[in-house]
């Protein structure tokens, strides 16, 4: 009933001041009327005119003295009921906080048990029942779409989900490591090493993999400096490493093509100032059992 | 009624009286928090920004972003299930001025930090049509051609310190070296990034 939270003076000077302006108000208007020179509605007036406006000196009206008198017993019963006078917590015991566990223990009772069979499930079966793949679908128009899209598109710098091109794997257990802990791409920057010329010959090669318009003699310089440096991660064949989340180039798919600049623009921005892509780790905001669900929803896509 | 004439006609002890008569609001409801631990001791592990940080909030400020979004998760279900945990009085202790706000045009920010990637913040601010089709935030496209100079970052975290907020003269010392020619943008994405953070459970 009582809580700790203020030191005790101050918890006592709250509530002095509260009942003092409580019990002031109650006074000033008792005095008030106490002192009122006519009980009934009359024509005089107070006595003097500012403007040549001047003032009735009628008594407070009844309706007008009872409303007051009422707030203040409404007043003084809230402060039993609720927190207000100091450390006093009210007989209710209510607390803003209290509510919010409340609350928070009644959706547990409704929806646990929803959660729980989800949970049973494997993300295969999952991905097959429509109800899980609703409760799915609003989790990820909640918290994925913003950078994926509603439609799970993709934009620029957002990986598609829908295709069957895979950054970091498409699997049930890939898809729910990328979600549980995120995902965090690392290329490097390659303008200081390759230079002007390297970036537009390393370019050319790139763009080749996958079958695109290129300057034969400059791809094939590109060729030896993709060898030397990119080969490590995207592999000597350029279909890239997805334990290192490194793209394949030899597909058409370019997470990087800006929308303003042709893919050969792209690549070469890219190779001049690394990509960063960062998933951020879903589990410490949502929790294992929306994971799962979300694992489900996300795989379902690629799997129409 | 006479004694009230008399205040009436006297506009001096009118104002007086009406600040006597204010001043029980807050004498009951702001100064006994100075004195409550709860209000005035930083949840732990709380640090104070860092340079480049606070000049981000400078530039949230400026920009004014707390007139449409928010700091302050409110302990309902329906908030906290979307931001996360609710806002607690310790996580405001260092903030001046605070920034809680008062409206959502935008949502809530007070859980902002790790919820998206730097990239995707640079793209938002930059147009946030391109990310949010729906958005009606504004574009801030300038924010990445401004650079900082860091002329009054230590001035600004010396003034914090007087204030209470343990900045360490090192860091103070720094300050200016650590935000000199960096982008406004990237200086407000490392605040966007650090906001309630510190709380866990969440």
């Amino acid at each position: 009933m009582f809580n700790d939270s203020l030191p005790t003076f101050w918890s006592i000077w709250v509530a002095i001041i509260t009942l003092l302006v409580i019990f002031g108000c109650l006074w000033l208007v008792m005095v008030v009327r106490r002192s009122e020179p006519f009980k009934e509605e009359t024509e005089q007036t107070v006595g003097h005119a500012f403007d040549g406006i001047e003032e009735y000196d009628n008594p407070l009206p009844r309706w007008w003295y009872l409303k007051f008198l009422g707030t203040i017993v409404f007043g003084l019963g809230y402060l039993v009921l609720y927190p207000g006078l100091g450390n006093f917590q009210g007989i209710l015991n209510w607390s803003s906080t209290g509510q919010w566990e409340e609350e928070m223990a009644a959706a547990e009772v409704k929806y646990g048990p929803v959660f729980a069979a989800f949970g049973q499930q494997s993300i295969e079966e999952l991905a097959q029942d429509p109800k899980a793949l609703e409760v799915g679908g609003r989790l990820f128009a909640n918290n994925c779409a913003v950078c994926h899209g509603s439609g799970a598109k993709g934009a620029y710098g957002f990986p598609n989900l829908t295709d069957e091109e895979w950054l970091y794997g498409g699997s049930p257990e890939k898809i729910k490591e990328s979600l549980n802990v995120g995902r965090m791409a690392n290329m490097p920057a390659w303008q200081g090493i390759l230079g002007d010329a390297g970036i537009e010959e390393t370019s050319h090669y790139v763009v080749s993999l996958s079958g695109r318009a290129h300057d034969e003699a400059l791809a094939a310089k590109g060729q030896t400096h993709f060898q030397t440096y990119c080969a490590a991660c995207h592999m000597p064949t350029g279909e890239g490493m997805q334990m290192l989340g490194a793209p394949n180039l030899t597909d058409d798919v370019w997470l990087y093509k800006a929308p303003n600049l042709t893919v050969l623009e792209s690549v070469k921005q890219t190779l001049r100032h690394g990509r960063q892509g960062v998933m951020p780790a879903q589990l410490p905001r949502l929790g294992e059992d929306k994971v799962h669900l979300l694992t489900a929803y996300v795989y379902s896509l690629s799997q129409q | 009624m006479k004694s009230h004439e008399y205040i009436e006609k006297r506009l001096g002890v009118l104002a007086a009286l009406i600040v006597v008569v204010i001043s029980f609001g807050g004498l009951a409801e702001i100064v006994p928090l100075f004195h409550m631990s709860k209000t005035t001791t930083p949840i732990e592990g709380m640090k104070p920004w860092s340079a480049i940080q606070l000049e981000g909030r400078d530039i949230y400020i400026r920009e004014g972003c707390h007139v449409c979004h928010t700091q302050m998760v409110r302990p309902f279900r329906a908030e906290t299930e979307r931001y996360g945990h609710y806002s607690v009085a310790g996580e405001s202790v260092w903030e001046r001025p605070f920034l809680w706000g008062s409206k959502r045009t935008g949502p809530d920010l007070a859980r902002l930090g790790g919820k998206y990637s730097d990239d995707w913040h640079r793209a938002h601010m930059y147009n946030p049509r391109d990310v949010v089709p729906e958005s009606n935030m504004p574009s801030f496209p300038w924010l990445f051609q401004n650079t900082l100079s860091g002329d009054d970052t230590a001035d600004k975290m010396r003034v914090m310190q007087t204030l209470g907020v343990p900045y360490t003269d090192d860091e103070i010392a720094t300050a200016r070296e650590s935000v000199r020619g960096k982008t406004e943008i990237e200086a407000l994405v490392a605040y966007l990034q650090g906001l309630g953070t510190v709380m866990k459970d969440r």
